[in-house]
């Protein structure tokens, strides 16, 4: 079928297929995770021997792509904004070493924070890195995007930013697929020396990425995802990816003819953008996200003639909306009634017979003893262990800080200090803290909540599975402290008893509490009786 | 045709099924779609919505603006009330009248039903599990519910009948009777 309805995730991901992709590499994460599972599941894909299984994390996700495009083939790798942030070092220099297949990586930001803990910009990245950066309107969009930014990438031999939003990754739309493109052939790099970064050959890298920002930007000002609607007045809007969709919708139901530039490919088209802007007094700039572009253009002098996120006119955090957008182009937005005063708040909560639950009962049992305690919590679903009725942990930070920061909290005299971290989010970023610990001998308790999957984005395979003792021994706990226990209700009193021993030993503790989620649990049941 | 509906409920309760379904009735009838879903940590028990925006013109926000819904359509009659600033002042409300009470501080469910009523001139109270469970399938409670939205929706029951035999078709024609049979138990 040519047509197909997508999420704009799953449209990535089929305009990954179909421009010739030999690989995925990801680490779950909403709103991502979409895009490598379509890859999974996807016949087309299975057809074409495309690998996908999940990475341990971004990192590692990012080097084995890089490594892919080393080897002349195409690949994409995907990730939430956050995680970004893990694959920095492999991201901003791989714009340093350039790349051979081409690489693009799919990032998904998340404004309003829906389901991270920051609603940080990867546009912010792109210019960071200097790589060219695509940010598409609609799900066609992310779809014609994917093999765009391929040839992009073999063409200036760079990787490739592909920005989504929450909003665009999670609404379907339907989009029509192109012909099939074949993989590259295998072609390994071995004859440059641009992949060594010795500080020599980095040099001449760097200014060979200098150089070609002037091509970057003709790819930009030729794109055909930027483009000038025409309008009428002395007021304009410059809208940047899914903002124009809020923009045009409130322009479309009022009758407004405003000239809208809509930007969808960075680095900004400088003379395209300078002839916009010299024709209009008075411009606003929308953005999903970060004022990046709109403290860009004001300058330094801040120029009034824009309006944004920085003087009001939209509002200065959160996801954009029709209604965000529709009072700063002069429309008062039409509001049905009021929610009614009966109304609660319905929090998202542990599902009945998770496995954290009992754990967190066990644990604040022991607790209750040690006025002094402090739990540090990690990324995941028993991140909802915060909430009432069990307000069992003291932090949530990033993936693997609650190892860590249990360490550095001991070591300024905090006990109980105890971590409690998910078995994926261990193996992506948790194993070397844990080194650390057992290097210095710090008195930490560490409970693994083992539930064999990574729960939250809906449960995807677990690095550790299986692993987690031998994992824990290898980096030199003490086997007799590396003790498992099955956080059920039977076994309530049992597990109290080894939590407060092990809390009460002087040195690295482990707790494995394993059992399987509910969830996964349920879906194998499920599988097994068709 | 321009049609902007809410779909509401708890997550874990299925609503994207019946958005599965109204996408592909409304695919099969020609029309554009968008349709913005929750994915993520509001799944676990949490309100979650999707905004569906059916036309035959060319659709640009993926969300609905305020007071633009002409339907919310819930499975759970308190997480009707929580989309009401988007309602049109002409727009309906379909919603299933039995409480998923997961949080220690519903309210008053006489007094939620009662708002329910007083909140839009077309309401339509559902008792979608009793009528999915005379069906001999508990399962179809969402497809009841479409049932029951369908007159607000301007998509032909033609259109819907295909694309829940689409959705089911794997599954063999005994469980793409039953759940048609759940459509048009309260289609009228």
């Amino acid at each position: 079928m040519n047509k197909q309805l997508l999420l704009g995730a799953e449209a990535v991901a089929v305009g990954a297929i179909d421009a010739g992709i030999s690989g995925v590499y990801a680490y779950p994460g909403t709103p991502s995770t979409e895009i490598t599972e379509f890859i999974q599941k996807s016949k087309d894909a299975q057809s074409r021997k495309i690998r996908s299984k999940w990475a341990a994390n971004e990192k590692t996700a990012y080097e084995a792509a890089l490594g892919m495009s080393f080897a002349g083939k195409r690949s994409i790798v995907c990730m939430k904004h956050v995680g970004l942030n893990v694959c920095a070092d492999p991201f901003m220099n791989s714009a340093i070493t350039g790349v051979n297949g081409g690489l693009i990586l799919v990032v998904a930001d998340d404004p309003s924070m829906h389901s991270s803990q920051d609603e940080q910009d990867s546009r912010a990245y792109g210019r960071f890195a200097m790589l060219p950066l695509l940010e598409p309107a609609t799900q066609q969009e992310a779809y014609d995007a994917v093999r765009f930014g391929l040839d992009l990438s073999e063409a200036v031999k760079l990787p490739v930013v592909l920005r989504l939003t929450t909003r665009m990754s999670h609404s379907r739309a339907v989009i029509e697929r192109k012909a099939m493109r074949d993989q590259n052939a295998f072609n390994p790099d071995v004859n440059t020396r641009q992949w060594i970064l010795l500080p020599a050959i980095a040099k001449k890298n760097y200014a060979g990425l200098i150089d070609k920002q002037t091509a970057i930007e003709k790819s930009s000002a030729e794109s055909p995802f930027n483009k000038v609607v025409e309008g009428k007045g002395k007021k304009a809007v410059i809208a940047f990816g899914i903002g124009y969709n809020y923009v045009m919708e409130v322009c479309k139901t009022n009758n407004l003819e405003l000239p809208v530039l809509k930007i969808s490919q960075y680095p900004l088209p400088k003379d395209m953008v300078q002839s916009f802007i010299d024709k209009y007094d008075d411009i606003l700039i929308v953005e999903e996200g970060y004022p990046i572009y709109e403290e860009l253009l004001r300058g330094f002098s801040d120029n009034k003639k824009f309006r944004g996120r920085l003087d009001g006119a939209l509002p200065r955090m959160g996801e954009l909306s029709p209604d965000a957008v529709a009072p700063a182009l002069g429309v008062k937005p039409v509001v049905g009634q009021p929610v009614p005063d009966i109304m609660v708040n319905r929090p998202p909560a542990l599902c009945v017979g998770c496995s954290h639950r009992d754990l967190y009962e066990e644990l604040n049992s022991v607790l209750a003893n040690y006025p002094n305690k402090c739990v540090f919590g990690d990324i995941g679903c028993y991140t909802l262990g915060a909430l009432p009725p069990y307000s069992a942990i003291n932090s949530c930070v990033d993936m693997g800080a609650s190892i860590t920061m249990a360490k550095g909290a001991a070591e300024s005299g905090v006990h109980p200090a105890v971590a409690v971290i998910g078995d994926s989010t261990f193996t992506h970023s948790g194993m070397t803290g844990l080194l650390d610990c057992v290097n210095d001998n710090v008195q930490v308790t560490i409970i693994i909540s083992d539930n064999s999957t990574t729960a939250m984005t809906g449960g995807q395979d677990s690095a550790g599975t299986n692993k987690m003792v031998d994992i824990c021994k290898g980096l030199g706990v003490e086997p007799e402290h590396i003790v498992t226990i099955v956080p059920v209700k039977p076994r309530l009193e049992q597990n109290i008893e080894i939590i407060k021993k092990e809390i009460d030993y002087k040195g690295v503790s482990v707790i494995l509490a394993q059992r399987e989620c509910m969830q996964t649990l349920a879906r194998k049941k499920k599988a097994a009786k068709k | 045709m321009n049609k902007n509906i809410i779909i509401a409920g708890v997550g874990g309760q299925g609503i994207l099924t019946i958005a599965t379904i109204l996408d592909m009735a409304a695919m099969h009838a020609g029309l554009n779609i968008k349709q913005a879903e929750v994915h993520g940590m509001s799944q676990r028990g949490g309100e979650v919505q999707t905004h569906l925006r059916i036309a035959d013109g060319q659709i640009f926000s993926d969300l609905i603006p305020m007071g633009q819904a002409d339907l919310i359509l819930s499975v759970e009659p308190l997480e009707s009330l929580r989309y009401l600033p988007y309602l049109k002042k002409d727009g309906a409300i379909v919603t299933s009248d039995e409480p998923f009470k997961n949080i220690g501080n519903y309210p008053d469910e006489q007094k939620v039903l009662d708002t329910v009523r007083k909140s839009a001139e077309n309401v339509v109270f559902v008792d979608a599990t009793k009528i999915a469970n005379e069906l001999g399938n508990p399962k179809s409670y969402n497809i009841v519910m479409l049932g029951a939205a369908a007159r607000f929706i301007g998509i032909s029951n033609a259109d819907f009948e295909w694309a829940i035999g689409n959705l089911f078709g794997s599954k063999g024609q005994e469980v793409v009777d039953l759940n048609i049979k759940a459509f048009y138990a309260t289609t009228k």
